[in-house]
């Protein structure tokens, strides 16, 4: 299957971009997915090993299990106010 | 009544006000959130608001639904800015109205603490000396299994 993984702030200057896509084995979860990204190497591997994730923008912990498609964004701590 | 949203626009605090109060609510509760000239003692010159828009439109009116809820149903407006703010410039408002005084204070409270704790939303600091960082923040709890 294939998750939508988008970056915001400071991630999306660190990785220089807003999104990419991943391949993951059917009933990966989003610490599989946290962990894919990481294993590609500089500079993925500055995403933090826990980030708050969201799913289809939803908060989501480490164990939520992924779906083809879902749209899964790395959420730096907020700042709102 | 709950209406929310997440705007590029310039905020007006009339609007929002106009969307609470009426004959049965005695107290009406108004807060504006705005840009300060300093932050850890550097004289700060402006602020990038970024979010994850769709999602922050979502989670603002969960948060607006969940003080209504506080306040005994009663009417709630939240209207947060994205973008580039001068000093002084409204970056939220919120605004509440309930028969009596003390559960408009505490609905108005609970939009702009759980704002700081969920809302999906960023800010840059631009310094006086032309430097920027991003705001330390809170990380977002994960949502409780309904």
């Amino acid at each position: 299957m294939t998750v939508r993984v988008l970056f915001f702030a400071a991630h999306r200057e660190l990785l220089g971009t807003s999104e990419t896509t991943v391949d993951l084995p059917d009933g990966a979860t989003v610490g599989e997915l946290v962990q894919t990204l990481r294993a590609r190497g500089a500079p993925w591997d500055l995403i933090p090993s826990r980030p708050a994730v969201a799913v289809n923008r939803r908060y989501a912990d480490g164990s939520h299990t992924l779906g083809n498609g879902d749209e899964v964004a790395m959420i730096p701590p907020v700042a709102g106010g | 009544m709950v209406w929310s949203d997440v705007t590029t626009e310039p905020i007006e605090p009339g609007a929002v006000l106009g969307r609470v109060g009426g004959a049965s609510y005695g107290a009406v509760v108004l807060f504006l959130g705005t840009v300060r000239n300093t932050n850890d003692g550097r004289p700060v010159s402006g602020m990038e608001y970024h979010g994850y828009e769709a999602m922050a439109q979502e989670q603002l009116a969960v948060i607006v639904g969940e003080a209504s809820e506080i306040a005994g149903g009663a009417p709630v407006a939240a209207v947060h800015r994205l973008g580039t703010l001068a000093l002084g410039e409204i970056s939220v408002a919120i605004a509440v109205s309930t028969p009596h005084r003390a559960s408009a204070f505490e609905a108005s409270r609970h939009v702009i603490e759980e704002i700081k704790k969920r809302l999906p939303v960023w800010k840059k600091e631009h310094y006086v000396d032309g430097r920027t960082d991003w705001v330390k923040g809170i990380q977002p709890a994960p949502e409780t299994a309904p």
